[in-house]
């Protein structure tokens, strides 16, 4: 098989398990994996910027949140029906990240950081401060009766975990795809060595702007399927720990692969969910995870995998 | 009551919060400018400071400057060992990568803040002050017996807050003089300097940044122990503080002493006068956008230089 | 007609003036060398030449052109190339995907055929950072002829190189003649006398001196200050 089949394969493979898996899973368990695979979605959208482009955000949440308020506002506030305030997350995401990334790309390195940080930080209050509309903390929740596409409910637990796995999919196949495409290879020459990219005669501001909109809309459209299929909308997600996340879970999962982000995010929700069984202290296996990957595993579980085993993996 | 009295309270409150936000950020700024290294972790030593100075003084029976002394010894001893460990086992184990580094220090954050939460709890706790005696501010107006003195309702202090901010300046003269006058301090200068040729001229620069990590883990419990009495020991207290002096590291230069200061009265001072006036989340924006601005278009700061 | 020209470029570095007021031309079709020695200017002049570097002063114009405004990327898209001095190819990458980089393109036949320019297509699979340095300096060059340049600037690309692979090199320069326009800055003074139809002379920030090379070899100032006795 060539390498594009192999891939190929691998994707729609994982894809088919997931299909099965949805039909065979115990409802408690479904309703995991239709939220890990919204956040799995959010991730593969940092992965676009992290993973591939070599650039660390740490304030993904504001494109998470701009997706998930610019559609559930719309729906709880003008009561817009599903798909066209799906559309108008995804439009705020992009806008959000446009501006963002004009902004903070003339800055490199922990400058980008930190700025992408104080963006994040400006947005998660004004969340709070708008909140006569948002909730602030608290947040709100969109009517079970809203969230519904042509007669389909998405409140229905096998419904919208096969909506989850939709927008998952999505994402996935574009992403891959987009990194077997020029544009993909650009992105990735970006992160592995600027300067020779731009002196092969392409333009690394333009690549790495593109790289943030695509980015920033994806996990939009992640946090929009969010409010949709789950019904809430709260600061919580605007909030530096969701930025910190989609770090955590890529550098888990394999930075710079494809199927790093659901991996990640699977073991990472799996583990978090155990421990919170034993202690209000869960945070501390996210904290104990980020410094042992730091000193044992930079490459993330897939990524190791790669580097000692199968050297083909997208 | 009117508006100069309100606008004095404001600068007293802005001035004590400017004194903790100074130290805080100076050890940042320090652990930044000789080894290069983001300590995402800072707040939770600020944190760190405070809740070791509520087991201090809940230990320590009899008056309440006994306890409070204690952990003005204690509390930056514990933060600044704990720092160094981290320094050991984390940051020289990634060479000091700066994207290393970054995620490494944030797993210790949250390990430091979720460690504090089951051996703490969730509560916010008070520490008592060691003194606090009201002080009543006169004011000068046009009253019914015309122009002369009087205390308006409201306008007053607490001999305990003057205290931090003198303790505060104290502390600042003391580290420019060890920075500036000790061999302490000229190898540190010299190893932010050029760690190559420090390395080359034989001082310990492995040595030398541990101290300095612990260090500036320490000047962060030193301001939480100091602000603890006005303000209650939280396990989430170290958040605002660090992205406080993430905004006065930046505004004022990394690495720079000077501009760290700077920044920091200015930071301080305005968001004590600011929050009184707006609406503090709206002020936190307009500051937070600020920043991040100053961080596109001049990131050297006011002084200091550039990050990259 | 001349492909490439500098009027007065100039370049400082704090009080230093490492390229200073250049007047320079190129021909069509030419393959021209830029001696000196260390410190005279050469990588800083054509770092200005190809937009890596910032201009202090004057103008580069290229195929009749002012393209002093243009960045890097920009001036690469108009036909030029540019190799490092010091090896930048991409170490974690397959040499495929090096060269695919280059080329723009993504076709195996097409990335092979350029990779076999330098001898290196059997290794496409391989990372590059797994090369040994003389393989990776051949890497780099065929990454610079993949562009398809019209003018290739080549910063020392035989440093490094075997004899053999030298020869090699050779042969690889004359063949691309005529197509494409060679600025070549180099040390090794046999690839210069074998390949170039004119050499220039940098010193300190000036053109020293500038002819064939048999006039270079001839000349007294260029003895002095550059090939020794020799």
């Amino acid at each position: 098989m060539t390498l594009d089949a192999r891939s190929v394969t691998l994707h729609l493979g994982l894809l088919a398990v997931l299909v099965v898996l949805g039909f065979v899973l115990p409802t408690y368990h479904q309703g995991n994996l239709a939220r890990i695979l919204v956040l799995a979605t959010y991730t593969i959208g940092y992965n676009v910027l992290f993973g591939y482009t070599g650039l660390l955000s740490l304030g993904h949440a504001m494109f998470f949140a701009a997706g998930m308020y610019g559609c559930g506002l719309v729906m709880h506030l003008g009561g817009w029906p599903v798909l066209p305030a799906l559309l108008m997350g995804l439009v705020c995401a992009a806008a959000l990240s446009a501006v963002v990334a004009l902004l903070a790309l003339r800055t490199i390195g922990v400058a980008f950081m930190i700025v992408t940080l104080m963006f994040a930080q400006a947005v998660y209050l004004t969340v709070l401060y708008l909140g006569a509309w948002t909730g602030g903390d608290e947040g709100f929740v969109i009517a079970q009766a809203s969230r519904q596409i042509a007669g389909f409910a998405l409140t229905d637990p096998l419904t919208r975990y096969f909506a989850a796995l939709m927008i998952f999919a999505v994402a996935l196949l574009i992403t891959a795809r987009m990194m077997q495409m020029p544009f993909g290879r650009v992105l990735i020459g970006v992160r592995e060595n600027e300067e020779r990219t731009q002196m092969l005669g392409y333009d690394v501001f333009r690549h790495k702007l593109l790289a943030v909109i695509i980015s920033g809309t994806i996990a939009g459209g992640a946090g929009a399927a969010y409010a949709i299929l789950f019904g809430y909308v709260g600061a919580t997600f605007a909030s530096v720990q969701y930025s910190i996340f989609p770090l955590l879970w890529v550098l888990l999962g394999g930075m710079g692969t494809t199927i790093g982000p659901l991996i990640g995010v699977a073991f990472m929700f799996y583990l978090i969910d155990y421990a919170s069984g034993l202690t209000n202290a869960y945070m501390l296996i996210a904290g104990a995870v980020l410094v042992l990957l730091t000193l044992f595993a930079r490459a993330g579980i897939v990524g190791e995998i790669r580097n000692r085993w199968v050297p083909w993996l997208p | 009551m009117d508006f100069g009295p309100h606008l004095i309270l404001a600068i007293l409150e802005g001035a004590v919060g400017a004194s903790v936000l100074a130290l805080t950020a100076l050890g940042l700024s320090l652990v930044f400018g000789v080894m290069r290294v983001v300590n995402v972790a800072h707040g939770e030593f600020f944190m760190l400071g405070a809740v070791v100075a509520w087991f201090v003084a809940s230990t320590l029976a009899g008056h309440p400057a006994v306890g409070f002394l204690a952990a003005l010894v204690i509390a930056p001893l514990v933060a600044g060992v704990i720092a160094m460990v981290v320094d050991r086992i984390v940051l020289k184990q990634v060479e000091y990568d700066p994207e290393a580094t970054i995620v490494g220090t944030i797993g210790v954050l949250y390990i430091l803040q979720q460690s504090a939460l089951m051996v703490y709890g969730p509560e916010a706790r008070p520490v008592e002050p060691p003194f606090s005696h009201r002080i009543a501010l006169p004011w000068v107006d046009w009253g019914e017996n015309g122009f002369g003195f009087y205390f308006p309702w409201g306008l007053s202090t607490t001999s305990y807050k003057l205290f931090v901010i003198v303790a505060a300046i104290a502390i600042l003269l003391t580290f420019w003089l060890v920075m500036s006058r000790t061999r302490i301090g000229l190898i540190m200068r010299a190893t932010q300097l050029d760690r190559e040729t420090a390395l080359a001229f034989g001082i310990p620069v492995q040595r030398v940044y541990s101290m300095v990590f612990g260090f500036g883990a320490a000047l962060a419990a030193l301001a939480a122990v100091l602000i603890v009495p006005i303000q209650q020991a939280h396990y989430l207290m170290g958040h605002d503080p660090l992205l406080l002096s993430f905004i006065v590291v930046i505004i004022g230069g990394l690495g720079s002493v000077r501009g760290t200061v700077v920044a920091a009265l200015l930071i301080g001072m305005s968001d004590g006068i600011i929050s009184v006036f707006l609406s503090p989340t709206l002020s936190k924006i307009i500051a937070t956008l600020l920043v991040a601005l100053v961080l596109v278009f001049r990131p050297q700061g006011l002084y200091g230089k550039k990050m990259a | 007609m001349s492909l490439l020209e500098t009027k007065g470029l100039t370049r400082n570095y704090g009080g230093l003036r490492a390229v200073d007021g250049v007047d320079y031309t190129l021909s069509k079709g030419e393959i021209h060398a830029l001696i000196g020695p260390n410190g005279a200017g050469k990588s800083t002049f054509v770092g200005m030449v190809s937009g890596r570097i910032p201009t202090s002063a004057g103008e580069v114009w290229f195929e009749g052109e002012n393209i002093t405004a243009l960045p890097a990327h920009a001036r690469i898209k108009k036909g030029m190339a540019y190799t490092f001095q010091i090896t930048a190819v991409y170490a974690r990458l397959s040499l495929f995907d090096n060269v695919a980089l280059a080329l723009g393109r993504r076709e195996r036949p097409h990335v092979l055929a350029a990779l076999d320019r330098v001898g290196l297509a059997d290794r496409a699979d391989q990372n590059a950072g797994d090369l040994a340095y003389g393989h990776q300096r051949l890497l780099e060059i065929a990454m610079g002829v993949a562009q398809a340049p019209r003018l290739l600037i080549l910063d020392e690309p035989t440093q490094g190189l075997a004899e053999s692979e030298i020869a090699g090199f050779n042969d690889l320069i004359r063949s691309l003649k005529g197509d494409t326009t060679i600025l070549l800055i180099e040390h090794n003074m046999q690839v210069v006398m074998a390949l170039a139809d004119e050499i220039t002379v940098l010193e300190t920030g000036k053109i020293l001196a500038r002819g064939t090379p048999e006039e270079i070899h001839a000349n007294a100032a260029v003895q002095n200050a550059y090939l020794g006795t020799g």
